[in-house]
């Protein structure tokens, strides 16, 4: 019982159009049975100052992370989470969100963790619904509770661990989608504030730096496929037989160039790093590159 | 106590007023908070330059604070798609304006994590407030000192 997908020719060059809905789409299937709108934003008030009518919101650190250990929510309370929700298995669900969707694509992700087939992005996220004058409405949504069966998480194909990493340098190809102050190792914040979340700065030996707003166009939307195939192919050399594995700070901005990777171009084998540089940047004794360089792998 | 002394009276009545939530009350009035963050006067709006960016936010958000016989007065600018951080701005705002150097120096560095937001909002996103706290504070021993 999936919702049509959006047939919009601008979506036709992506490996995987299904993926993406426009404005339009989502506007005219507003109220459609078995679809539901989520928001996740990385301001977690953004969704009560306003949301799509009828969208739910969820957050990707106050509902997707576990309270105590850094590691996702389990089966039970994902399903519990999504039941509250209204969303069901069979749901189309499609996901918006701020900064270009930054967290809505990293929502999108942990949903793929649990295997959740329908999952899409609403092209431009939320900006660009508001900067197109559709309706907003700070409406609470209330949905009808249902049930969500409990799937175990699998994280054996989207997601890498350290060790993973570890294993992968001068094998597989890594992209660090930071921005060229952090994947350098210069400090941009003055001496007296101490960044928090990572010791040392830099980047993984080996990985090549292609910040993740280099995918998104100014209103926010995927740039043109051609255009990410000179980035991702031509520039960073990537290409489908060797797998990639993306990183960033927390695995946020890294979800996006998963989407881009998997969804737009294709790839079979992309994984995100989530535990990315707050955990690179202060675990004991793996290696760092500092400088524009990628850097070589250690010999092994 | 002493540590709890060193929490001007203000702050310690917003911190009250949102222990006295349930966590998503506690939400609500943040919600509350960041409507009521006052305007830039109208002398900082045409001099940016003026104005402090706090790094440890994502959101762009840029204070100011002046010290005025001993008295201090915190601004804060933030975008309305920042709602949390403009919540934090406008607790510090209200908290802290029209207290003495002192006072504000006073203020426990770890203020922002009393105030019962730790689990709704997430620890990584007080931390923005930390560092807004930390800034004003700065702020106020230069100025205080000239």
């Amino acid at each position: 019982m999936t919702v049509e997908f959006d047939p919009s020719p601008r979506f036709a060059g992506y490996a995987h159009p299904e993926r993406l809905v426009s404005g339009e789409w989502l506007e005219a299937h507003l109220g459609t049975p078995g679809l539901a709108i989520v928001e996740s934003d990385e301001d977690v008030l953004l969704y009560e100052t306003g949301h799509i009518p009828g969208a739910v919101k969820i957050d990707w650190h106050t509902d997707l992370n576990d309270p105590v250990t850094r590691d996702y929510v389990d089966g039970e309370a994902f399903a519990r989470l999504l039941g509250s929700k209204g969303i069901t298995r069979e749901t189309t669900v499609v996901l918006y969100g701020d900064k270009s969707n930054w967290w809505a694509a990293y929502a999108l992700w942990v949903f793929t963790l649990f295997g959740h087939e329908d999952v899409r992005l609403l092209d431009g996220g939320r900006d660009k619904w508001i900067a197109e004058g559709r309706p907003i409405t700070t409406e609470p949504s209330s949905p009808a509770p249902v049930d969500y069966p409990v799937v175990e998480r699998d994280d054996s194909r989207v997601r890498a661990f350290r060790d993973d990493v570890l294993g992968a340098l001068g094998r597989t190809p890594l992209i660090d989608v930071r921005s060229p102050e952090e994947y350098t190792g210069v400090r941009t914040t003055a001496p007296a504030y101490p960044e928090e979340g990572a010791l040392r700065a830099g980047h993984i030996p080996t990985a090549r730096n292609v910040p993740w707003g280099r995918a998104a166009a100014e209103d926010g939307t995927f740039k043109p496929v051609e255009d990410l195939e000179a980035i991702y192919r031509s520039e960073a050399g990537l290409s489908e037989g060797q797998g990639v594995i993306a990183y960033c700070r927390i695995g946020e901005r890294s979800s996006h160039t998963w989407f881009v990777l998997t969804h737009l171009l294709g790839f079979p084998d992309v994984r995100n790093y989530d535990g990315s540089w707050t955990e690179w940047g202060s675990a004991v004794r793996v290696p760092i590159a500092q400088g524009a360089d990628p850097g070589d792998a250690p010999a092994s | 106590m002493t540590e709890a002394s060193a929490v001007p009276d203000p702050l310690a009545a917003i911190r009250d007023e949102f222990l006295a939530l349930s966590e998503h009350e506690r939400l609500e009035l943040l919600l509350e908070f960041a409507n009521e963050l006052p305007e830039l006067p109208e002398r900082f709006r045409d001099h940016p330059d003026l104005l402090e960016r706090v790094a440890e936010c994502q959101s762009p958000v840029y204070i100011f604070v002046e010290v005025e016989a001993g008295r201090v007065r915190m601004h804060a600018t933030a975008p309305r798609e920042a709602p949390t951080t403009r919540g934090f701005a406008s607790i510090l705002v209200q908290g802290l304006s029209g207290l003495a150097v002192d006072e504000v120096l006073a203020v426990p560095a770890d203020y922002p994590q009393t105030i019962g937001l730790t689990r709704a909002v997430s620890p990584l996103r007080i931390r923005g407030m930390t560092g807004m706290l930390a800034r004003v504070k700065r702020q106020v021993r230069e100025r205080g000192a000239a």
